[in-house]
């Protein structure tokens, strides 16, 4: 198998508590089961105490990658929440990154404290438009649905996009091998909601205005 | 069935580099694991105690690092296979003891896994550890991907027995918490009985001892010089050579292919880096004029090449060494491909495609002034807010300027906004306890500040014991606040002496804190931070006392409480609160500080928010207009 873009490289940016270890283990043990080499750096410890958490995920027909990507190298980035996507383009994006972004912002403690101001999601949404090429919003919860499985809804998401090259039937098998069995049936259900969110009315395409690299 | 236990040899599939270690160590038959819990090591021992009853190991979470390295000495003097894993900080608690073992010697094979963290992610320092095994004259292996990280620990077992010495595997967190491709291995049948001959004794022999460890490592050297884990890969002429180990060389190899430079540079990964596999190293230099060493923190790789290639000069002629002393890669902070990029185009005079320096102006811009920054903070219904928040509040009512010592454990986070910055010191395990006991004998140089050491649960067993009797004997002037959330939390819940079960999740007798002191004979009173009033009160109350008193705020993390029971749902009642009106300045969301509540923009009222709201209560009982309420219960 050869990629278009060798390797692809994925960021699932989020905060501390929103399962975004699992959501990176469910798009690579995919693309492991697509034959590819994956490689996930993940960034967590003190940061699962609601810092900001970031996984990088690398995929190669070629070779094992390092944990890290290279600055401006992301090509795809699924964050959970608004800000956390916006925070990490200028050290890893490029005009050529597209981006999948859940709306629903986690607050982070100097906001809560008054030190700090939380900008509307709708504003935020936009400035990611103008660096990237492409933002897809994608409702994973719903006000007052407590937060049942949105990473895996995000993960749906992705694979609805059809941004990697794997199969629904490997990202269905992965969510069956990582997923413990009691909760099986409520992250299908996630991630089936995720696919439909993608292709369905629910994902907006935002205008985008594209800069050019000079 | 996981990943651990799957019996296909062959297979491939995704696996952590701390798993992958489990996994190796697996494969190579270990009996008995002992570990104290440490990022980013602590998946090591984690995961051979969730497959132990499968396997027939033995798993324990020990007291502390050095308790836990000599219980798994123990099963190597009995012809076993035995592994311990600990973080960095954890290879110093051990050293004591390292530096015996290594001259008495061992019997089955003893892997130490060492989880070196770069960055300092998740750590107090970011300490290299690999000169521990120059220091104790030890094999030191670096695997370099998830492949290596199961294969190495394998080979280390094998190795450890050969030699009759422990062999040390450093990781670091890159690998450690990456995740990558692994083919598994077969899976051994075990058959070893345990049984104790010989004597190992360390110190009436020990120069002759010191001098038979120098020629086991002689005798490493002879087994590196073979080991597939060394290789070369590049032209055959190449006159420029990346010498690397550990992540290094998943970083070098992207850096040189990023470059298009395949054709003219090539790599020499060492992944047995003590002692060097010498003629290995000798036989890829011939005819080299460069070298860059691309390796993670200090300088070991480097230093120890340059003493070979100094020994070596009249083979080799003159190398150009580039690395940290020549300013090409720091000697501090973690490795990525960019720093080896911007390493090979400095060297070589490359002009590098910049990324557009507008385009990063306006991402940064965003990034830094647009949206707001987000502190690691404690958990909604942590214990810890409220016991700083009461600490706070009683230092506040004593009025001496008292300070709090910290130390090591999800409440340092307490030295920042999310502990209202109470804590004023961190160092190392039990460093808080040590350091009060100090404060609290300077009263004759006219020092009259209280001070408070806070001390988590696991950290009291680990490390704060012999300063809290310090302190007794000397009659110092300290408060300590033990944190007890019931487990180690930090590093993922694991059970302490106190947690009342052991690392397979089965019942254990418990050793109480307050009997601990009572045995020492500290005055301890035993309080739950969320009776909050009476918290603060009875601190300010200590705070007035002389000599060495503590205080143990028990009250179960919530992580693991709410495993075990549905929490209360909580809810602001607007028709209570009345907003800015209140004169509270906004208590609960801009005071108090817990993300569970949010400010209602519409109402300009308090509300929780429920996705993150555990339940806790201990704002329904601070906020002053009652406003904050059951679900379901009587107004």
């Amino acid at each position: 198998m050869t990629l278009e873009k060798d390797p692809l490289n994925l960021i699932i940016a989020g905060v501390g508590g929103q399962g975004n270890i699992l959501a990176s283990q469910i798009v690579a043990t995919a693309g492991i089961k697509e034959g590819l080499y994956v490689t996930v750096g993940e960034t967590y410890g003190a940061s699962q105490r609601g810092g900001p958490v970031m996984s990088h995920v690398r995929f190669s027909a070629k070779a094992q990658c390092g944990p890290l990507i290279p600055e401006g190298e992301a090509d795809i980035i699924v964050g959970l929440e608004p800000i956390e996507a916006l925070r990490i383009i200028a050290d890893y994006g490029s005009p050529a990154t597209r981006v999948i972004v859940s709306p629903r912002p986690i607050y982070p403690i100097w906001v809560l404290s008054g030190q700090a101001k939380y900008p509307p999601v709708e504003e935020v949404v936009q400035k990611l438009g103008e660096l990237v090429a492409e933002v897809r919003v994608v409702k994973a919860i719903e006000e007052g649905e407590t937060g049942l499985a949105a990473n895996v809804v995000m993960v749906g998401a992705l694979a609805g996009s059809g941004m990697l090259p794997i199969t629904m039937k490997n990202f269905e098998g992965s969510i069956k091998e990582i997923v413990s069995p009691k909760d099986l049936d409520l992250n299908l259900r996630a991630f089936k909601k995720g696919v439909e969110l993608a292709g369905g009315k629910a994902a907006v395409p935002v205008p985008v205005k594209t800069r050019k690299r000079k | 069935m996981g990943t651990l236990e799957l019996d296909k040899p062959g297979k491939t599939v995704l696996m952590m580099g701390d798993e992958a270690i489990a996994r190796g160590a697996i494969e190579a038959g270990v009996d008995f694991c002992a570990s104290y819990p440490g990022t980013p090591a602590t998946e090591v021992p984690e995961s051979l105690a969730r497959v132990s009853e499968h396997f027939g190991i033995y798993a324990e979470w020990s007291t502390n690092e050095i308790v836990a390295f000599e219980a798994a000495t123990a099963a190597s003097l009995a012809g076993l296979r035995a592994l311990v894993a600990m973080k960095q900080n954890g290879v110093n608690v051990c050293a004591d003891f390292l530096m015996t073992v290594n001259l008495a010697g061992i019997n089955g094979g003893l892997v130490l896994v060492a989880g070196d963290d770069p960055s300092a992610i998740s750590s107090s320092n970011e300490q290299d550890s690999r000169s521990y095994a120059r220091y104790a004259d030890l094999p030191l292996l670096e695997p370099a991907d998830f492949q290596e990280a199961k294969d190495m620990t394998k080979w280390a077992f094998e190795l450890s027995e050969k030699l009759g010495l422990p062999c040390i595997l450093r990781s670091v967190t890159r690998l450690s918490h990456s995740r990558g491709n692994v083919k598994l291995g077969v899976l051994p049948e075990k058959t070893r009985k345990a049984k104790f001959e010989g004597v190992y004794i360390s110190g009436a022999f020990a120069a002759a001892q010191h001098a038979a460890l120098h020629q086991k490592l002689e005798q490493a050297r002879e087994e590196f010089e073979t080991s597939p884990f060394n290789f070369y890969v590049g032209p055959k002429k190449a006159k420029f050579v990346i010498v690397t180990s550990g992540t290094g060389w998943l970083y070098s190899r992207e850096a040189v292919a990023a470059l298009g430079l395949e054709a003219k540079v090539g790599i020499l990964k060492i992944g047995t880096t003590w002692p060097l596999p010498e003629k290995f190293i000798v036989d890829h230099l011939k005819n080299v004029a460069e070298i860059l060493i691309a390796e993670e923190v200090d300088p070991f790789l480097e230093q120890n090449i340059k003493i070979l290639l100094a020994e070596q000069a009249k083979t080799l002629g003159p190398i150009e060494v580039y690395g940290s002393k020549s300013g090409h890669r720091p000697a501090y902070g973690e490795m990525n491909q960019d720093k080896v990029v911007q390493a090979l185009a400095s060297i070589r005079g490359l002009q590098l495609k910049a990324r557009d320096e507008k385009y990063i102006e306006q991402a940064k811009e965003l990034a830094l002034t647009y949206i707001p920054p987000r502190m690691p903070t404690f958990c909604t219904g942590c214990p810890h807010r409220a016991s700083l928040w009461a600490i706070k509040s009683a230092l506040k009512l004593d009025g001496r300027d008292g300070f709090v010592t910290g130390d090591i454990g999800c409440y340092a986070i307490g030295a920042g906004p999310a502990g209202y910055f109470q804590i004023k010191t961190i160092h190392c395990m039990g460093g808080g306890i040590g350091l009060a006991n100090g404060f609290g004998k300077l009263d004759r140089f006219a020092f009259n500040q209280p001070v408070i050491a806070v001390c988590g649960d696991s950290t009291f067993y680990h490390a704060a014991i012999p300063a809290l009797i310090n302190a007794q004997v000397h009659n110092s002037n300290v408060l300590m606040v033990v944190l007890d959330n019931g487990g180690t939390a930090m590093t993922g819940f694991q059970p302490h002496p106190g947690s009342g079960f052991d690392a397979l999740g089965r019942s254990a007798p418990t050793v109480e804190i307050e009997n601990i002191c009572r045995g020492i004979g500290v005055e301890v009173r035993v309080r739950d931070p969320f009776e909050i009033s009476q918290a603060v009160q009875e601190l300010y109350d200590m705070l007035q006392e002389d000599g060495p008193r503590v205080m143990v705020f028990r009250r179960r993390c919530f992580r693991i409480e709410a495993k075990e029971k549905l929490q209360k749902k909580y809810y602001v009642d607007q028709t209570r609160c009345i907003g800015d009106d209140c004169g509270c300045a906004r208590f609960c969301s801009r005071v108090f500080n817990c993300p569970g509540i949010i400010w209602d923009q519409e109402a300009q009222k308090a509300k929780i928010d429920e996705v993150v709201c555990t339940g806790c209560g201990v704002c329904a009982t601070l906020c002053p207009g009652g406003a904050i309420k059951v679900r379901g219960a009587a107004s």
